[in-house]
């Protein structure tokens, strides 16, 4: 094996994540530490992306909080994840759906797959 | 480079490096060369491929023929010739100092070679010298550019060493060293790790 995805491998550990994608309606429940105590945020929004591959996959993710979009960054294997549901399946027609960003009222809606 | 998440769950950047098992090809002495020191050989090669005297040279520490030879300077200790070393002598924790060749980046102007700040922007007159070094120095005296003036040209390809880097990991059964942070040179390069 290539020495490279061995210690990817090692180091990765096993993640039972729900198989989402981008347009996928997501909540990721995110740990916060905050001095020694420690709590759960959830962050609820659309994906827009996920990039990258194995140890260093990242996905991103968007909603909006009172009128204002906010997006976040999260590694997959981050063991800051407790686990993360997939509320809708969205039908998207591109991998990266940025154009989110632009759209406003209507088209700003994705269609939830039946 | 890869990312492994540490202890408080923070994302490290890493690099692996293949490291060792090296062979001890030569061990020179105070009375004999005049210095002590190790040489160490790593990497296989075919012995079509080797100098008839490295071949030689490998005989004698009793080993197939290697692709590189280093020479570490400093007290020898009790090292014999043709005994190895390998990852085992790093711990995590240990800082060490990454020595390699970095990528050639052909011939580049001042902002990228020298981090010169270039024209200050595209305004008062400015159209096209935005990148471009300014004066190389005084007027009708010294009447002359002073030599070592930073100007463009070729850039990279030289040896550089990158200290104090975390070892993060070590694999002793597959030689293996995961340092915090990147090193010099493109992948698959030969590097020294220095403790």
């Amino acid at each position: 094996m290539d020495l490279l995805t061995f210690v990817e491998q090692d180091n990765t550990p096993e993640r039972s994540l729900p198989a989402f994608r981008s347009g996928d309606t997501i909540a990721v429940h995110y740990k916060i530490r905050e001095g020694n105590k420690e709590r759960i945020q959830v962050f609820q929004g659309i994906v827009l992306q996920r990039r990258g591959a194995a140890a260093t996959e990242t996905f991103t993710v968007r909603k909006m909080s009172n009128g204002i979009g906010v997006e976040r960054i999260f590694p997959v294997a981050s063991p800051f994840i407790e686990k993360v549901d997939l509320l809708t399946q969205g039908v998207v027609r591109r991998s990266r759906i940025f154009y989110l960003r632009e759209a406003t009222g209507k088209s700003a809606r994705i269609k939830a797959k039946r | 480079m890869t990312s492994i998440f540490g202890a408080d769950g923070k994302m490290l950047p890493c690099t692996v490096l293949e490291t060792g098992p090296c062979v001890i090809t030569q061990v020179k002495t105070e009375d004999k060369e005049g210095y002590s020191a190790i040489q160490l050989a790593f990497g296989e090669r075919k012995e079509k491929n080797t100098p008839n005297a490295l071949v030689g040279h490998f005989r004698r520490a009793g080993t197939t023929s290697k692709r590189k030879v280093v020479e570490f300077r400093g007290d020898s200790g009790n090292a014999a010739l043709g005994g190895l070393v390998n990852v085992s002598i790093f711990e995590p924790g240990d800082s060490v100092d990454v020595v390699g060749i970095s990528k050639g980046k052909g011939f580049q102007g001042v902002v990228k070679r020298h981090g010169f700040g270039g024209v200050g922007g595209q305004t008062h007159g400015q159209h096209n010298r935005l990148r471009a070094p300014g004066s190389l120095g005084a007027s009708s005296f010294p009447s002359k550019v002073f030599k070592g003036m930073r100007m463009a040209g070729r850039t990279g390809g030289a040896r550089v060493k990158v200290q104090n880097l975390e070892v993060v990991k070590v694999y002793a059964d597959k030689n293996l060293l995961v340092v915090k942070g990147s090193v010099p040179g493109p992948k698959g390069s030969f590097v020294i790790v220095e403790k």
